[in-house]
């Protein structure tokens, strides 16, 4: 690895004794030696397996559910429906006050996605956990389903989610997250040449090779203590406690330990569960995602669609940019709300645009709920934007490196959501690149600097 | 359920169980025995975190029925270590960062293992097709095939 130290030389005050030094890791020797305690690793006497009845259906109302043959199937200790849980109904991001709650940890009376859990059912073993669910009868009146999000939007579609009312989130700004900065009709108007795009991407699965789960264990004192793999510890801490109407103090998380997350394994899904199974039996209890519902029931990187119109000018200025974005929820908030609401700040991207327009929209629609996943929010409009750069500079017939120099933020510069920029580094950045990748650039580009315009 | 007994030795110790017929090896010797080396990540045969060594032979745990390996020799990851003193594939993953989360890396440690007991001396190919019934997540796998060459160079040093 090479350090360029020259860069930023006046500001830096560091010595950079340890970026560029190979260091190990300290868990590395757990991990070579299979030492590694993961939370399945943890067995312990008189453990139950949990299985989850879930929905075969996009949009049902329950009409009715019979455990009485799953009761009797041998080895079943507690069959668990939404009558069980304390709180049943919660939204994850409550602890940040973006609410309102909207998702049911087992569904009562309907259900809004092909998977949502429905009963959980705690047997002596995974075989008869598994048996006995099957045994369980759920009788479903189907609703029609609303599996695009433009179709979910339309006047008349389904409504996905009664706690919101709507077929969106309801941000403070409105039917969506809005930046305004300038007047970007003017710049349109001005602009010698328009560019409108849409881009669009599926969901994404993390797919980690360790799935999702936890293992509960009721401690003499009373209290539980939940070895897990969430990603967000003190996040499901709290979510578990709301919802098992406990207190914190009742509840040790063991954690840290993650085989693979990449943002999947931020969802509060397994432990409550868990631990209210354990509370009403007594007993350890295991609820582990087979790597079917690692791959259909956790949470995918959102779905997304993107419309970009760009005004440009000739000489390589960006002059004005609209952007549409919608974020596929799914049926259920969890952290979209949030995702969607960072892309509407991202969109200029690392660029000063002088008039600005975003509109971001949350939307709910009957497909499986979405979540984090590394730069959600973010990752799928940086596709569509630089994308959208590359086809802006071939427009104009300008070199896409040389297009982006020119519109590049630099210290001072005004973003759209009225950040100014600090300490940008883009223009090094590309400097960098163009003699790294043997792209080279225009003198005027390799003299710029992300310090002053004209510098 | 009627038990049936299994023996076999594991790491070169002998190990006898009593285990519910049709439990699978993955799940004897983890939840049984109690050597947790081996991951369960599929448990139908496609993601290779649970491989181990029966008799010699690459195989994956979660599909090999316990009471088929009786008077079988099984080699896992937690088995590789000669007392303190790391197996020389263990010391590559860890100098060559070839282990993010951890969770393939004893299945893709026991892989290369049979690979470089057959291969002292494998091309870049033959570690890529030898670790291809495993999957990694987190690396890419370029530090991981990194990690076997480097083994194998530093057997054939030794050797020397």
């Amino acid at each position: 690895m090479e350090l360029r130290k020259n860069y930023f030389a006046d500001v830096r005050k560091d010595d950079l004794h340890e970026i560029g030094q190979p260091r190990a890791r300290l868990d590395s020797p757990g991990h070579v030696t299979g030492k590694t305690a993961y939370f399945a690793d943890r067995n312990f006497p008189g453990m139950l397996h949990l299985k989850m009845v879930r929905s075969p259906h996009h949009h049902a109302r329950i009409r009715s559910i019979d455990t009485s043959d799953a009761e009797k199937h041998p080895g079943v200790l507690k069959i668990l429906t939404a009558r069980d849980v304390p709180h049943n109904v919660y939204t994850i991001l409550i602890l940040i006050q973006v609410g309102p709650e909207d998702e049911t940890v087992l569904a009562d009376g309907k259900v809004r996605w092909k998977g949502e859990a429905v009963v959980a059912v705690l047997a002596e073993t995974e075989r008869a956990a598994q048996e006995a669910a099957a045994k369980v009868k759920v009788d479903y009146e189907v609703l029609p389903a609303v599996l695009d999000m433009e179709e979910a939007l339309k006047p008349g579609a389904p409504i996905v989610n009664e706690y919101h009312g709507q077929n969106y989130y309801l941000y403070d700004s409105g039917e969506c997250r809005k930046v305004r900065f300038g007047d970007v009709e003017a710049g349109f108007a001005g602009a010698d040449h328009i560019l409108e795009q849409s881009y669009q991407s599926s969901p994404i699965e993390h797919a980690p090779t360790e799935t999702t789960g936890c293992v509960v264990v009721p401690e003499p004192n009373d209290r539980f203590t939940c070895y897990t793999n969430t990603q967000a510890m003190f996040f499901t801490l709290d979510n578990s406690s709301i919802i098992l109407q406990m207190p914190g103090s009742k509840l040790h998380f063991v954690g840290g330990t993650v085989g693979g997350g990449f943002g999947g394994k931020v969802d509060v899904i397994v432990e409550p569960i868990a631990i209210l199974g354990a509370k009403l039996t007594g007993r350890p209890v295991s609820f582990i995602y087979s790597r079917e519902e690692e791959m259909q029931i956790s949470s995918p990187r959102a779905a997304e669609k993107v419309i970009i119109k760009d005004g440009v000018m000739k000489d390589g200025r960006i002059v004005a940019r609209k952007v549409t974005g919608y974020t596929d929820a799914g049926a259920y908030s969890r952290h979209s709300p949030y995702g969607a609401q960072k892309g509407a700040a991202h969109y200029p991207g690392p660029y000063t645009i002088p008039n600005v327009w975003i509109d971001t929209y949350c939307v709910y629609t009957n497909r499986t709920p979405s979540s984090a996943m590394r730069g959600f929010g973010v990752t799928i409009g940086d596709f569509a934007l630089e994308v959208q750069m590359d086809k802006l500079a071939r427009l104009i017939g300008m070199d896409p490196l040389e297009f982006r120099f020119i519109n590049a933020y630099r210290d001072g510069d005004m973003k759209a959501h009225r950040q100014p920029t600090e300490g940008a580094a883009l223009i090094e950045c590309m400097q960098e690149a163009s003699r790294a990748a043997n792209w080279p650039v225009a003198e005027k580009y390799m003299a710029m600097s992300s310090y002053a315009k004209g510098a | 359920m009627a038990k049936v007994p299994v023996q076999f030795t594991l790491n070169g110790s002998e190990k006898a169980e009593f285990i519910d017929s049709g439990t699978t090896l993955l799940n004897a010797l983890r939840d049984k025995i109690g050597d947790t080396s081996p991951k369960g990540g599929c448990h139908q045969g496609t993601c290779g975190a649970c491989s181990v060594i029966v008799d010699g032979e690459l195989r994956l745990s979660c599909l090999t029925l316990a009471e088929t390996c009786n008077g079988a020799s099984i080699t896992t990851t937690s088995g590789l270590a000669d007392g303190g003193v790391l197996h020389t594939l263990q010391r590559a993953f860890l100098d060559t960062f070839a282990t993010q989360c951890g969770f393939c890396s004893p299945g893709m440690i026991i892989a290369a293992k049979v690979l470089l007991d057959h291969t002292p001396n494998p091309s870049r190919e033959e570690v890529v097709e030898a670790l291809s019934g495993n999957i990694c997540r987190c690396t890419g796998y370029e530090p991981i095939i990194q990690a076997v060459l480097t083994a194998a160079r530093s057997n054939s040093q030794n050797a020397a």
